[in-house]
């Protein structure tokens, strides 16, 4: 009854190959992107923008690129916490290099030399796959915080190795530093979430998605059947870590607005993100979404209703948060392994049915 | 001798007795692995949680102190009574063994047949709820972990090795520490058990047979979810020897469970399947990082051991993925 | 039924009620009670909450305002701390002290651009001393300059006068807190004419073995530590191992609680560190919290932090935040200060020692004034030993002075960068 399917015949290729096929999907589209743009700056206040949809948004662009990597590539990778530092330094060094570059073209640039440093670690995933993999990538993630502490180009030689966002602003808004407003931030990284997922929704249903694939799958049959696995994982890497160090970039950039790579990028933000893919589901765009929504949203929760609503003590109500999240981790895995999006997955088919049973 | 040679073997040295710090974490891992195939990442945490039983039995602290105390409103904290090491050793044991047969239960038996990935995500929610778990239960604070081992460097090792210097007033003699010599006994005695154990025992062979193929083992009448409860319970004593070591050193506190992120090089390099694997991948690491730290620190600066392990991995990855004592994978298609 | 219930409490929950107007006075409180650094913030925020709640029992707030606490945990994590920020951000909080070198350098901005003074007792960003620039940031009595100034002059009083020829090690935690003495000690080393050098310790500091190898043979004099957590604990076993000298290893305030010599046990006697106060229970203010918090059953936590360095600490930070509230309240003539009246009263803050004996903490604190241009106090530290059989610290020198001039050099340079950057104009012109 909610999908009306009955009727919907397509007449051209293009429209067949849509995104959305089904009328409902594209409508609910437009709205959640019309709700997101134009109604909800409206709505926001500084608490809510400040410490769950901005923080929600930038990791769910992380989410994605590590989805891509992990999901759709089958390649584990435990290097995005470095990869987000990456991302986090390489702006710093534009906008100081260049002051007059637009915030949002510094970002890109971020990104991008995020994707070559990513390809660089990508390389030892020609020889060795599944948990060795996910070794080389922690040593990617070590050496890097290393390197960030202790070379002082990286940080302009300040005296403790914190760096710090300068003011910048794009159209004439001020975007980054304390004086950026919650709702242009809110929209900076908006806008940055819509074009980044276009971007990997459309890799993925294309050539080179199914490539991915093919390597996840299978990756032997696919090296046999003519799929170069080289250009597959190098491109995986790249275009997972340019998504990785975009969230970097504006982690540091309109989020933080000063960090310190040991503290911000260690090895804890790495896991972080693959909890959000795994509970999200693997190889699925809005399971990135989701995943990122849960493990955003759920911290801030248990603190307001243990530590608000209930009172209990701070540290007793952040063990229990600890406690939970592990147990919900292990249950999610037990219950539905390929994450919450599976579990959409199959909310949806019933509805597309709904209310007739077969 | 020069004193290069001299201060580059004494790094050795203390490279090779770290190292076996390092093996007996990574021997769990290594008894996980073999017998489900389960990278266990919880192991870290649960020398943590083994430690902190531990002391806790040693102090008499009631467990659940501060959930109790919020809840009720009383101000608990001690039984009153300590327990002497000699029982709180076998308590934290039980303990181990008790979550073994939990963890087993709700979570490993629902697991069967996933995707390595998945169960190694499990054994991740499992860390975080453990760390929780022994932070509910016995508190947040640093404790101190006595069981009677000694600490310091060895005098005697010291003064007997001073003629080595040859008159050079640089070179003091050896220093040792001399509980990393009684991680070294404590070690090889855990391993030989292990190694009887499992040669020589009923259900060492059964282990093995698991270890080999699932169904074969289960086909020949081996209850697959005693031998989990009996490697996870194994694992859980290492993990409480581990724990002893590393938190005789430092204090039991929340980073002792980060060792296990330094188990993984040694895996890498001994092999995922192999004991003797764990030792020798240990002492490798171990010897390679503090002699890269004598050598590169005038060069590049110190605080080189977080990553140093890993990038001798990786070099070892490219050339003989499955360790030096591994089992060499063949995929087929 | 259950999701109603669910979403009923989560409704209730999320529905934050708007702030209400100042009937009290907030002083949120900033902690870490779990995570790595656990150890360390619990005695502290235990500390910072029982003074507040003496205040309350005992005078009935400040200025017969009452005094509220809200506590946000952080975990020593930056992104909670901007959500503990956030969160605390309308209810008119007069100071926040975020407890973190790295939750500082972020809030700095924001609380500048919010209006809601700053007081980053004893860690934070050094040059935040310079008022001119960081004008509503404070980080009186002392700042890790000072400290390593302080501890070479220290030491050069323990040395006649002079420590040519000497060699100094800084054993450092691979931070931006473990980093900060760097700069002052290598000018120091210049103009005294000690050997310095820097070893690095990466994050957490479990494994100390070639950094202390290289400590022994090197057989540097002294050894300064800037530790944190766990290294602290490590550090001092590794050298009680060496068998180096404690009374020649120093570390500053944060490397100086009973969390880090304690689990090394005997060794550990005579290892000495940098203190911006007094500590143990022996001061008359221990009487009235005995009376009106611990017997009344009010004391934070556990109860059994009382007295330690760390829970001193916490008072200390409570006390200074009490009386730059009623420094304001006697500047602006009212008693509900809003954040902007708290941060004149912090500039105006004088500690004398009269006012100490006063509130039953003689000596605790050295005297300092803070004005418009030095947020920074006075510079001064104290010097402790810990005496492992008895179980204490035990203070072995009055306070000590910091080469305040170099300090404030170094600040001016660093805060002209800041300033440059976000086009700060210099605030005390008056």
């Amino acid at each position: 009854m909610l999908y009306r399917e009955a009727g919907d015949f397509k007449s051209t290729y293009s429209s067949d190959n849509q995104t959305f096929p089904i009328r409902f999907d594209r409508y609910a589209y437009w709205a959640a992107l019309g709700f997101a743009f134009l109604v909800v700056p409206f709505l926001l206040t500084d608490y809510w923008a400040n410490s769950i949809v901005i923080p929600l948004l930038i990791y769910v662009i992380a989410a994605l690129g590590l989805n891509l990597l992990i999901g759709y590539c089958g390649q584990l990778s435990l290097g995005t916490g470095a990869f987000m530092a990456v991302g986090a330094y390489a702006t710093f060094k534009l906008t100081f290099a260049f002051p007059w570059m637009p915030i949002y073209i510094v970002f890109i640039l971020a990104g991008l030399v995020t994707a070559v440093v990513g390809v660089l670690f990508g390389l030892p995933s020609l020889k060795i796959k599944g948990f060795y993999l996910a070794v080389a990538t922690l040593a990617a993630q070590f050496f890097l915080i290393w390197l960030f502490t202790r070379v002082g180009w990286f940080f302009n030689d300040s005296a403790t190795g914190m760096i710090t966002m300068p003011q910048r602003s794009m159209f004439g808004v001020t975007v980054t530093g304390a004086a950026a407003s919650a709702i242009a931030v809110y929209i900076t990284c908006l806008i940055f979430v819509v074009g980044m997922s276009w971007l990997a929704r459309n890799l993925t249903r294309g050539t080179l998605g199914r490539t991915w694939m093919s390597i996840r799958d299978m990756d032997i049959a696919a090296e046999i059947i003519g799929v170069n696995p080289l250009i597959a994982k190098l491109t995986a890497f790249a275009v997972s870590s340019f998504f990785v160090g975009v969230a970097g970039a504006l982690l540091f950039g309109v989020y933080l607005g000063a960090a310190e790579a040991g503290e911000a990028f260690g090895i804890n933000k790495s896991f972080l993100v693959l909890f959000m893919v795994i509970i999200g589901g693997l190889g699925s765009i809005l399971g990135s979404f989701l995943g990122a929504a849960f493990l955003v949203v759920l911290p801030v929760l248990l603190k307001l209703m243990l530590v608000d609503t209930l009172g209990w003590p701070a540290d007793l109500a952040r063990h229990l948060e600890v406690m939970v999240i592990g147990a919900l981790i292990v249950i999610v895995l037990i219950l539905e392994p390929h994450g919450m999006a599976a579990l959409w997955r199959t909310i949806k088919d019933k509805l597309r049915l709904w209310p007739f049973p077969h | 001798m020069s004193e290069t040679v001299l201060f580059a073997f004494e790094a050795a040295l203390n490279g090779l007795t770290v190292g076996i710090m390092y093996s007996l974490v990574a021997l769990g891992f290594v008894l996980i692995f073999k017998a489900s195939g389960i990278f266990n990442f919880a192991q870290g945490v649960m020398a943590l949680f083994a430690a902190l039983t531990l002391v806790g039995f040693q102090e008499g602290a009631v467990p659940f102190a501060p959930l109790i105390n919020a809840t009720f409103g009383t101000s608990v904290h001690n039984f009153g009574f300590n327990m002497p090491t000699l029982l709180a050793i076998p308590a934290a044991v039980a303990v181990m063994v008790g979550f073994a047969w939990l963890v087993e239960r709700i979570v490993l038996k629902h697991l069967i047949n996933q995707e390595p990935i998945i169960l190694f995500m499990a054994t991740i929610g499992l860390a975080y709820f453990l760390e929780g778990l022994g932070d509910i239960m016995w508190g947040a604070e640093v404790k101190r972990l006595d069981v009677g081992i000694p600490q310091g460097g060895n005098v005697w090792f010291e003064e007997n090795t001073q003629w080595l210097g040859m008159g050079n007033e640089n070179f003091w003699g050896f220093y040792i520490d001399t509980l990393n010599l009684y991680a070294l006994v404590i070690a090889a005695i855990l391993v030989t058990a292990l190694v009887i154990f499992s040669q020589y025992t009923k259900q060492g062979r059964a282990l093995r047979a698991v270890a080999d193929d699932h169904q074969a083992a289960l086909s020949v009448g081996i209850s697959l979810r005693f031998i989990w409860v009996l490697t996870w319970s194994i694992a859980g004593i290492v993990a409480l020897v581990a724990g002893i070591m590393w938190g005789s050193k430092s204090g039991v506190q929340f980073s002792l469970s980060l060792i296990a992120l330094k188990a993984l090089p040694v895996l890498i390099l001994g092999g995922f399947t192999s004991i003797p694997g764990a030792i020798v991948g240990g002492l490798m690491i171990g010897i390679g990082e503090k002699l890269f730290d004598f050598f590169m620190q005038p060069i590049i600066g110190g605080a080189t051991e977080n990553w140093f392990a890993y990038m001798l991995a990786l070099a070892f990855l490219l050339f003989r993925p499955q360790g030096l004592f591994g089992e060499k994978i063949i995929e087929r298609v | 039924m259950k999701m109603m219930k669910l979403a009923a409490g989560i409704a209730a929950s999320l529905s934050v009620a708007a702030p209400a107007l100042a009937q009290d006075l907030h002083f949120p409180m900033l902690s870490y009670r779990t995570g790595a650094y656990a150890p360390g913030g619990i005695p502290f925020a235990d500390g910072y909450q029982d003074y507040m709640t003496l205040l309350n029992e005992r005078d009935g707030g400040i200025g017969g305002v009452p005094v509220r606490i809200s506590e946000c945990e952080t975990a020593y994590n930056t992104e909670r701390g901007v959500e503990c920020y956030e969160s605390i951000r309308d209810d008119n909080p007069l100071v926040i002290q975020p407890l973190s070198t790295g939750i500082t350098y972020q809030l700095i901005p924001r609380a500048t651009e919010d209006g809601i003074p700053i007081h980053s007792m004893g860690y934070g960003r050094t040059s935040a001393m310079n008022g001119d620039v960081f004008n509503w940031v404070f980080n009186y009595p002392a700042n890790y300059w000072d400290g390593a100034s302080v501890a070479v002059n220290y030491l050069t009083s323990e040395n006649d006068g002079s420590l040519e020829g000497k060699k100094i090690v800084l054993l450092y935690h691979n931070s931006a807190y473990g980093r900060e003495p760097i700069r002052t000690l290598e000018s120091l080393s210049e103009t005294m004419g000690f050997e310095f050098s820097a070893i690095a310790v990466d994050h957490p500091g479990q494994e100390q073995g070639s950094q202390w190898l290289q400590i022994r043979r090197e057989r540097p004099d002294y050894v300064l530590m800037w530790g944190w957590g766990v290294m602290n604990a490590v550090a001092i076993q590794e050298a009680a191992n060496i068998r180096f000298n404690m009374n020649n290893f120093i570390g500053i305030w944060w490397s100086g609680s009973e969390n880090d010599v304690r689990p090394v046990g005997a060794g550990a006697d005579g290892y000495t560190a940098l203190t911006l106060h007094g500590t143990g229970t022996d001061y008359p203010l221990y009487d009235d919290l005995q009376q009106y918090v611990i017997d009344a059953g009010l004391a934070a936590g556990a109860g059994d932090q009382i007295g330690s360095v760390l829970y001193s600490r916490g008072m200390y930070a409570a006390m200074l935040a009490a009386e730059a509230a009623r420094t304001a309240q006697e500047i602006h003539g009212v008693a509900e200060i809003t954040p902007a009246m708290m941060r004149d009263g912090m500039e105006a803050l004088s500690i004398t020692q009269e006012r100490l004996t006063e509130l039953g903490l003689p000596n605790f604190s050295a005297a300092f004034d803070v004005s418009c241009e030095n947020h920074g106090g006075g510079g001064q530290a104290m010097v402790q030993r810990w005496d492992a059989e008895a179980d204490e610290w035990n203070l072995i020198t009055d306070w000590i002075s910091s080469d305040r001039e170099l300090i404030t050099s170094l600040a001016t340079e660093d805060s002209a960068a800041y300033a440059a950057e976000n086009n700060i104009e210099p605030q005390c012109a008056m």
